[in-house]
């Protein structure tokens, strides 16, 4: 089975070669892609010299349209399977078993890795925690279905989650409105729980005023999207 | 109601004057209630088309949240008159309190330009780097096709036609 890890990046050109070791060691069928999102460091260089293939991006399009991108990549070469993890190492390559064993089995279209539903806390901002609670208790409503982590980007997808991604990704911050479109689209989602670990090299693009913004934004386009006739996904000939 | 207190003639000094103000105290009183139903209904127009906008993908959410914070103030500010003229009071809007509207709508207006001015700028550089690329990929593109010079002069005896 042909399968793929998407890594996004923006100017991780500390972390991104462990990230890439990892992902091979892991698994040596496992081919790495690497995009970096108008990286002004050395992001690229880094990441081909660890043996991933690179897709550079001209510019910034910020996470959806980067992550998109590796969705397109992954949907146009034919991969069968996709996981996603974020390009500054905070997710554990030895956790994916737990989000790929139930696309492997069939029984779910893509897999999410939350940090809440497991045992041990994960450490973040009060305001943070509330954030994510509200959000997921709102996606959870309009799912008909527990979630607790709505904006985790360690995922697992088969190829029929990848076409409906590549077709149509959500831009400014998308897991929250990718859940949405999962369930609207009748594809199953899952949740597992994994832990995750704080970042080594600099510093998350989250500020307080950002995440404002996101709230704000996300409900939005969480309501909105009620209201929205959902895009027919891509589909193999 | 203005024309009341102009129409009748001053008795003394002081009494037109507390007639002035008295005129001048009904005008400030409050936002006329049709007043009030247009703009609100305006407002509502507003926020209406915008939602339809964003629907139908025609507008993103992120260029849209200026619009809709827009139209939600307004909404507000028209339809809750008592708040109007607690407003107008405050900024030292005297006779006329629904020129309060005037002002917060031409402020977001100005604000929504700006952003945009930004926006247009980002595209522009945007827009430069795309054209670059592109044209340097095509220039790669077509020296990598094209023959070399060299292997060119010594094919040339061979007639293409018999290829």
């Amino acid at each position: 089975m042909r399968r793929i890890a998407i890594v996004p990046a923006y100017n991780e050109a500390l972390n991104i070669g462990r990230v890439v070791d990892e992902l091979r060691a892991f698994d040596a069928g496992l081919d790495v892609v690497v995009i970096s999102d108008g990286s002004s460091d050395r992001t690229v260089e880094v990441a081909a010299a660890h043996g991933a293939h690179v897709i550079r991006l001209p510019f910034n399009l910020g996470i959806g349209g980067a992550v998109q991108t590796g969705f397109r990549y992954a949907w146009e070469n034919g991969y069968e399977l996709a996981v996603r993890c974020d390009g500054d190492g905070q997710h554990d390559p030895a956790e994916l078993p737990k989000v790929l064993e139930p696309v492997l089995a069939g029984e779910a279209d893509i897999c999410v890795g939350s940090r809440f539903t497991g045992a041990d806390g994960y450490r973040s901002s009060m305001t943070r925690r509330i954030g994510i609670r509200l959000l997921a208790l709102v996606v959870s409503a309009i799912a008909h279905q527990r979630v607790t982590d709505t904006t985790s980007g360690f995922q697992a997808l088969n190829r029929r989650a990848l076409g409906l991604f590549a077709g149509d990704y959500p831009h400014d911050y998308p897991e929250v409105e990718g859940m949405v479109m999962t369930i609207r689209h009748r594809l199953r989602l899952c949740e597992v729980p994994v832990s995750m670990r704080e970042r080594e090299h600099g510093r998350s693009s989250i500020t307080a005023l950002r995440s404002i913004y996101y709230m704000v934004k996300v409900f939005t386009a969480l309501f909105v999207g009620l209201f929205r006739r959902p895009v027919p996904p891509l589909e193999d000939a | 109601m203005s024309g009341v207190g102009s129409t009748e003639p001053p008795k003394s000094e002081g009494s037109g004057l507390a007639a002035a103000v008295a005129g001048i105290s009904l005008l400030a009183s409050g936002t006329p209630l049709k007043v009030s139903i247009a703009a609100t209904l305006a407002s509502l127009v507003l926020v209406l088309v915008v939602f339809e906008l964003i629907r139908s993908r025609r507008l993103q959410e992120r260029y849209a949240l200026l619009w809709l914070l827009t139209g939600i103030v307004l909404v507000v500010l028209s339809a809750w008159r008592g708040g109007l003229n607690t407003i107008a009071g405050w900024l030292g809007v005297r006779g006329y309190p629904p020129a309060v509207l005037f002002a917060v709508g031409l402020l977001f207006v100005i604000v929504v330009l700006l952003h945009y001015a930004t926006v247009i700028s980002r595209l522009a550089d945007q827009n430069v780097i795309l054209a670059q690329r592109l044209a340097l990929l095509e220039t790669r593109l077509n020296e990598g096709l094209a023959p070399e010079p060299a292997a060119v002069a010594s094919e040339a005896p061979a007639s293409p036609a018999t290829r």
